[in-house]
């Protein structure tokens, strides 16, 4: 199973500042190891966040995303105490989900 | 979206800028990593370890299914607050000087019934293959954040190790007749872009002390403190560092109590 990911989301005048660090190798499928041999591509190809299940990010990455991801972004129309949700899915159809609440 | 790749260029750019002068070139060259650095700010990815490490802590594990709530850091059964700070210390029920990564081993090993090998096989991760135990220092280390290093040499075991890290960081060997106080011995050293804290005195030694474990955003990867010594005796060639040995421990003891009274920021960010 994936490892938890690290989602703080700050109300800042009317935008919500949202910052989400996620544990991932990001394998580009270009890498040999010592034997020679070509390590599969393992990334991840799609993210999205939800506030009280409305949408207010949704991307699709490939394999010049960096290992451990940092990803930030803004998004308006949100209160203290909204439930923020992000979801990432890979190529090897691993997914992880976790919740914040906006402080 | 990744920062890593962005500020990586950014780096370049002032490298580039800054080449007509050399000693503007080089003191660029530390801004532009310290600017690296700010450009993450709070956002550690060593995080990411501190939070699977919490979760080794907490959850019974291992064949007796037990969590590490008995394990003695040196302050008492399960207490981890500033524990971190005063290791190395002498242990009475192991009769050795231990460090916080072979106080683990010893935990997991004789509380929750792990084999010490299969621990070892582990000790350094890369990329899939995980370690518990960098996890679960990031976890313990991040505990004694604004703690003071307050190591001790009451024990006379503790003065021998202290001795014995002291004796080893002078100790020229190897097929570069090396030894630790060749680069760390002298301040103002650099290998390549990396400058060399001067270990002997209470500055240098404060600020790398306080800053490993830390997560290195060119391996990708969290790395302790016994993995900086054992890579330190790859860089000047002796033979590999055992995990968790006397002199391992000695030049831990050695470096912490150099560092009495930093305050402790590990896990840190490293370039």
């Amino acid at each position: 199973m994936a490892d938890p990911m690290r989602i703080r989301a700050m109300l800042i005048g009317d935008l919500v500042e949202v910052k989400v660090l996620m544990a991932h190798d990001m394998e580009t499928g270009q890498r040999k190891d010592v034997d020679g041999n070509t390590v599969p591509a393992h990334y991840i190809v799609s993210i999205g966040a939800t506030c009280n299940g409305r949408t207010v990010l949704s991307a699709q990455w490939g394999p010049s995303i960096a290992k451990n991801p940092f990803l930030s972004f803004r998004f308006r129309h949100a209160k203290k105490g909204d439930k923020l949700t992000v979801t990432w899915t890979d190529t090897g159809g691993d997914t992880r989900t976790d919740e914040v609440a906006i402080g | 979206m990744s920062m890593i790749r962005c500020t990586t260029l950014v780096s370049l750019a002032v490298l580039i800028v800054s080449s007509p002068a050399t000693l503007r070139a080089e003191t660029s060259t530390v801004d532009a990593i310290a600017e690296y650095h700010a450009m993450f700010g709070d956002e550690n990815p060593a995080e990411l370890w501190q939070l699977r490490g919490k979760n080794l802590w907490e959850q019974p594990r291992g064949p007796k299914n037990v969590a590490l709530s008995k394990c003695d850091l040196g302050l008492g059964a399960g207490v981890i607050d500033g524990a971190y700070a005063q290791l190395p210390r002498w242990f009475d029920d192991t009769q050795r000087v231990q460090d916080l990564e072979s106080r683990l081993v010893f935990c997991m090993v004789t509380l929750q019934g792990f084999a010490e090998e299969r621990l070892l096989k582990t000790r350094f991760g890369d990329g899939p293959k995980k370690s518990e135990l960098e996890a679960l220092t990031a976890y313990l280390v991040a505990a004694s954040r604004g703690h003071k290093v307050a190591v001790s040499l009451t024990h006379p075991a503790e003065q021998a190790a202290y001795d014995l890290g002291r004796g080893a960081f002078f100790y020229r060997a190897g097929p570069h007749d090396f030894a630790c106080a060749t680069c760390h011995g002298e301040a103002g050293k650099r290998i390549r872009l990396q400058v060399l804290p001067k270990l002997t005195e209470v500055e240098g030694a404060r600020s790398a002390y306080t800053s490993w474990p830390a997560y290195r955003v060119s391996q990708g990867e969290l790395r302790t403190m016994e993995w900086r010594l054992a890579d330190c005796f790859r860089q000047q060639r002796l033979p590999q560092l055992k995990y968790g040995s006397e002199i391992a421990i000695g030049l831990t003891m050695f470096l912490a109590k150099n560092a009495n009274g930093g305050v402790m920021t590990a896990p840190a960010i490293k370039r």
